[in-house]
């Protein structure tokens, strides 16, 4: 075994190996001059450099997000900690967040994704929560060439082997393809957990003297750096960055969970605080549980279990592996901690103490290989502030007139659409999650939100996870707050009172400024729908650099939102119900083609501007239909999306052995044009007129439910008949007839 | 009657299996660590469903050592019910109560649906509640679920009506003969890859499971009318 010859202070300073960590020349000569008054060591170079990565904090989009609301009286907990958490009453709370999985993805896509799965779970465990859901939105290129097969491929069996194994259902998300995403797939995972509010943790570590302990599987060399490795872009020459992904073992967080809980749930008397190791392994963990608590903390690194020989201080505190967690246990009490640990298989061993001082102390073999104000690491960040452009494209593309598709025959148009692989049946791909397990699951995948009941009461909370980088791309900031709207209409139409959202950004490479405003526009649309919907930010996280080979994604924000049901028996799904029953179209259409389903698959390109719209109104549109809902009103509900009203009516039939006859007040393209915060809702006959009275002006009759397996439409140029066996099967079969085909 | 819930590292369907019995049959059932030696004052054994050990070795290979088991084997020899859903069949394989093995699915990947199955046999005391040949609905979820024993075992099977649970429709795993569900042949040890305990409430979908637990609480003197 050879232990590599770390350079020296001075050496570091010559030959720069930050610049490589992603530390920038102007940081570091900060840290030693400013910071330290010395030049900082190998070790203590390489805890800056993870730490003041942009995946850690937020130096690049800390300003930006500032703007978010993440307050009001359900927020128990909000950005800060490993998850947020909002009050539902009964003294529950639950417990989400989302994070972003992209470049370990597109390097290691099986590994990348489940780590990303195993990640998230565990920030929610950290909480003190049980999870109790999973979520994934996934963004791949077209399905077209044997890499993007394998990509979607070994994501989803990643997805699915993580979360199966732990026993936590994946009930929903959602899957687009678009070929900005081919080289940098968006791999983004929400967990959702419900915690007793007299059970809430926090990452912290104080009262001198209090035990460091880690708990978990053993550290290796894996994932070392990958904080770093996110928070730059992709390049075919650095074909060495697959060490930077680290690998999942969920049968040891399964252990990890459920002693943690017993832990939280049981113990709290001996715990002060507990974080989990996740980007920056133990370094971020054990420094932001001191800095939170204002405390020093002393780590004796020769304690850390290992499986590796002859680990550096660098790599022990680096290391990225998975499946575990730094707790603060009060003095005295660390025997019992073991001992509980022990009892699942696992390690639980004293690392360190909190100290008086305030500084951040490493020993290994008997040096001091650290010592440093904790707050340098993570207070003390040079925030950069970026400079912003409005894209050139913007530019061109008002002056551009607007794209219409003219006249359409629409039941070929629909058809084809169908299969548009984004719009396509997913089941293929969720059916390898267990989306059933704790039997809470009321509705799962392919629906508008996913619905789980919580035990012991009559409440339920519907879930979604939401982002349309084509109407972000055309327009950051309407397609911003058309991000957190279609979350809302998802929840709304299945029958939830929205309450709060986590979010995954997902950009380019930010030094670029229009990258940059893209950012900066998108969040300002967010923050404005968030605001009017009163649900704030309460968790989240920034995914930049999300470009391969110079080429950005489309600027997509993934938006999870949480909503709650006080009457679980009150949930809507799509599907209609019963013959004779009454279509109505709530909210009014216009042309609004850009960013379409029907414009890329017409044009095979993205143009054109958005037309900015009112939300006002539609939250007001909203509220209406809530108390309709509520008032037992409707039958089934559908917020419109992808392919519009065309596409809407037809998923409305898919689940049942029913028929449409319906006449629509519009020309036969606006089927498809995709005017946001509209619903098709099916009411039962006697229950028409109450209805309407609530809905008025909002709702226009479209038709009724038939006993015939067809949609039959009138529009205002002609008339259209789609046979829905058909239609069912183009739908069903596109996706896996894609995956099979041939390159 | 009293319940155990053999409950090994990595089962997952331990709670679900405990509402199913508990809160919605309203029968006591009880969560037993699979360290423990003893199943004294149980009348019944259930194994979860789950990924016991993470599946790794194969699935059930490693929860077939535990202190527990057994005990199981003791109980089963004694007459006394056990049944084991999808991973708890794949350990009642392992530890040779029942035959045969699981395999992987013929896919190769975890599939999570509702199947449609035949009751091939109603005269055991976990489906007399179900008519003869009763078509009736439970979800599936596992990766290695395809039934498979050699030749004479299978003829054996067959012939002694040991089959109980038939895949109708689909076969969707592979399994030999639509197997879904078989029981020993002394008639109180069955295994089934298809989850009943996710089949138990209207507000989920599906009561087809139900029946499964009600005919064997009411073989031990259950009142049907305690159902909540």
């Amino acid at each position: 075994m050879t232990v590599e010859l770390e350079m020296s202070p001075q050496e570091i300073k010559e030959k720069k190996p930050y610049l490589e960590w992603g530390l920038s020349e102007k940081e570091y000569d900060y840290i030693a001059q400013k910071l330290l008054g010395r030049l900082p060591n190998y070790t203590e170079t390489g805890l800056f450099a993870v730490m003041w990565s942009e995946h850690c904090s937020y130096k690049k989009s800390k300003a930006v997000l500032r703007e978010f609301p993440n307050k009001n009286a359900r927020v128990l907990q909000g950005p800060g900690e490993g998850a947020g958490i909002i009050d539902i009453g009964d003294g529950q709370g639950i417990v989400f967040k989302a994070e972003s999985h992209n470049h370990p993805s597109a390097v290691e896509p099986y590994a990348g994704a489940a780590t990303g799965v195993g990640g998230i779970i565990r920030d929610i465990f950290s909480m003190g929560a049980r999870p109790i859901a999973l979520l994934d939105s996934l963004h791949f290129g077209e399905i077209k060439d044997s890499r993007t097969k394998y990509l979607i491929n070994e994501v989803v069996a990643g997805i699915g082997g993580y979360g199966n194994c732990m026993g936590i259902p994946t009930v929903g998300g959602e899957m687009t393809f678009d070929e900005c995403y081919a080289d940098n797939p968006l791999v983004n995972a929400m967990c959702v957990g419900i915690i007793e509010q007299s059970e809430m943790q926090k990452g912290q570590a104080k009262g001198v003297g209090n035990a460091v302990m880690y708990v978990g599987a053993k550290t290796g060399r894996d994932g070392i750096h990958g904080a770093t490795f996110a928070s730059t872009d992709f390049s075919d020459e650095k074909e060495t960055q697959r060490s930077a992904v680290q690998v999942g073992d969920p049968f040891m967080e399964k252990l990890l969970l459920e002693a943690c809980l017993l832990l939280t749930s049981k113990h709290q008397d001996w715990l002060v605080g507990i974080q989990d190791m996740g980007a920056a392994g133990l370094v971020s963990s054990s420094c932001e549980m001191a800095s939170k608590a204002g405390s020093g903390m002393t780590l004796d690194l020769d304690n850390v279990p290992q499986r590796e020989d002859g680990m550096s201080a660098y790599e022990i505190m680096l290391s990225e592996s998975q499946e575990r967690m730094l707790l603060c246990v009060r003095a005295g009490f660390e025997k019992q901690v073991q001992e509980l640990f022990h009892n699942f298989g696992l390690d639980a061993v004293v690392i360190g103490r909190v100290t008086e001082e305030k500084n951040y102390l490493l020993r290994h073999r008997g040096e001091i290989v650290t010592d440093i104000p904790v707050t340098s690491l993570t207070d003390d960040v040079l925030e950069e502030s970026s400079r912003e452009k409005k894209p050139a494209r913007m530019l061109a593309q008002s002056r551009k007139p607007a794209w219409h598709p003219g006249k359409l025959v629409v039941a070929a148009t629909l058809r084809k659409m169908l299969q548009q692989p984004t719009i396509a049946s997913k089941k293929s791909f969720t059916e390898t999650y267990d989306s059933q397990v704790r039997t809470n699951t009321v509705v799962g995948p392919g629906s508008d939100a996913a619905v789980i009941r919580i035990r012991q009461t009559n409440k339920a909370i519907a879930i979604t996870t939401d982002g349309n980088g084509r109407l972000v791309y055309l327009d950051p900031f309407v397609g911003g707050k058309i991000a957190v709207l279609e979350a809302a209409t998802n929840l709304v139409a299945s029958g939830a009172t929205p309450l709060a959202i986590t979010d995954c950004l997902n950009f380019g490479d930010p030094n670029d400024p229009e990258v940059y405003w893209e950012l900066h526009q998108a969040v300002k649309g967010m923050a404005a729908a968030c605001r009017q919907l009163d649900t704030p930010v309460i968790s989240g996280n920034v995914s930049l650099y999300n470009e391969s080979n110079g080429t950005a994604i489309y600027p997509t924000p993934m938006v999870g939102m949480v909503g709650l049901l006080t009457d679980v028996h009150q949930y809507l799904t799509p599907t209609v119900k019963q013959v004779g029953s009454q279509l109505f179209l709530v909210g009014e259409t216009g042309n609004d083609f850009a960013g379409t389903e029907i414009q890329k698959m017409l044009t095979g390109q993205l143009s054109g501007s958005l037309n900015d719209f009112s939300l006002t109104t539609t939250v007001q549109r909203l509220a209406k239909l809530l108390q309709a809902n509520q008032a037992g009103l409707l039958e089934s509900a559908h917020d419109l999306s992808e392919g519009g009203l065309a596409v809407a009516l037809v998923e409305m039939t898919l689940h049942s052995q029913l028929g449409l006859s319906l006449a629509v007040p519009f020309a036969g393209e606006q089927l498809f044009s995709e005017t946001p915060g509209r619903f098709v809702v099916s009411v039962a006959p006697q229950k028409v007129a109450a209805f309407k009275q609530l809905l008025g002006t909002d709702a226009v009759l479209l038709g009724e439910v038939t006993a015939k397996r067809e949609l039959a439409l009138k529009y205002q140029d002609g008339t259209a008949v789609l046979d829905l066996e058909e239609a069912k099967k183009l739908w069903e079969e596109a996706i896996p007839c894609l995956m099979k085909s041939k390159d | 009657m009293k319940i155990a819930i053999i409950v090994f590292p990595g089962s997952n369907c331990d709670v679900d299996l405990f509402e199913a019995l508990h809160s919605v049959c309203g029968a006591t059932a009880q969560y037993v660590s699979y360290q423990e030696k003893s199943l004294a004052g149980f009348d019944a054994v259930m194994i979860p469903g789950g990924f016991s050990y993470g599946d790794y070795l194969r699935c059930g290979a490693i929860a077939r050592f535990s202190n527990i088991m057994p005990e199981v084997v003791r109980f089963a020899a004694a007459g006394k019910p056990v049944l084991g859903i999808c991973n708890g069949f794949q350990i009642l394989t392992e530890a040779g109560l029942l035959p045969g093995a699981l395999k992987r699915n013929n896919g190769l990947k975890f599939i999570c649906k509702t199947t449609a199955l035949t009751v091939e046999n109603n005269e055991t005391p976990f489906t007399n509640q179900y008519q003869a040949k009763e078509k009736i609905y439970l979800p599936i979820a596992h990766a290695d679920g395809s039934y498979y024993a050699q030749k004479d075992v299978l003829a054996q099977l067959e012939a002694k009506h040991q089959v109980v649970f038939r895949y109708a429709d689909e076969n969707p795993n592979g399994s030999l003969n639509d197997i879904a569900g078989i029981i020993n042949e002394t008639g109180n040890v069955l295994g089934m890859m298809p989850h009943p305990e996710r089949a138990v409430e209207a507000l989920l979908g599906n009561v087809d499971g139900l029946r499964v637990f009600t005919a064997l609480l009411a073989g031990n003197g259950y009142q049907k009318e305690a159902i909540r």
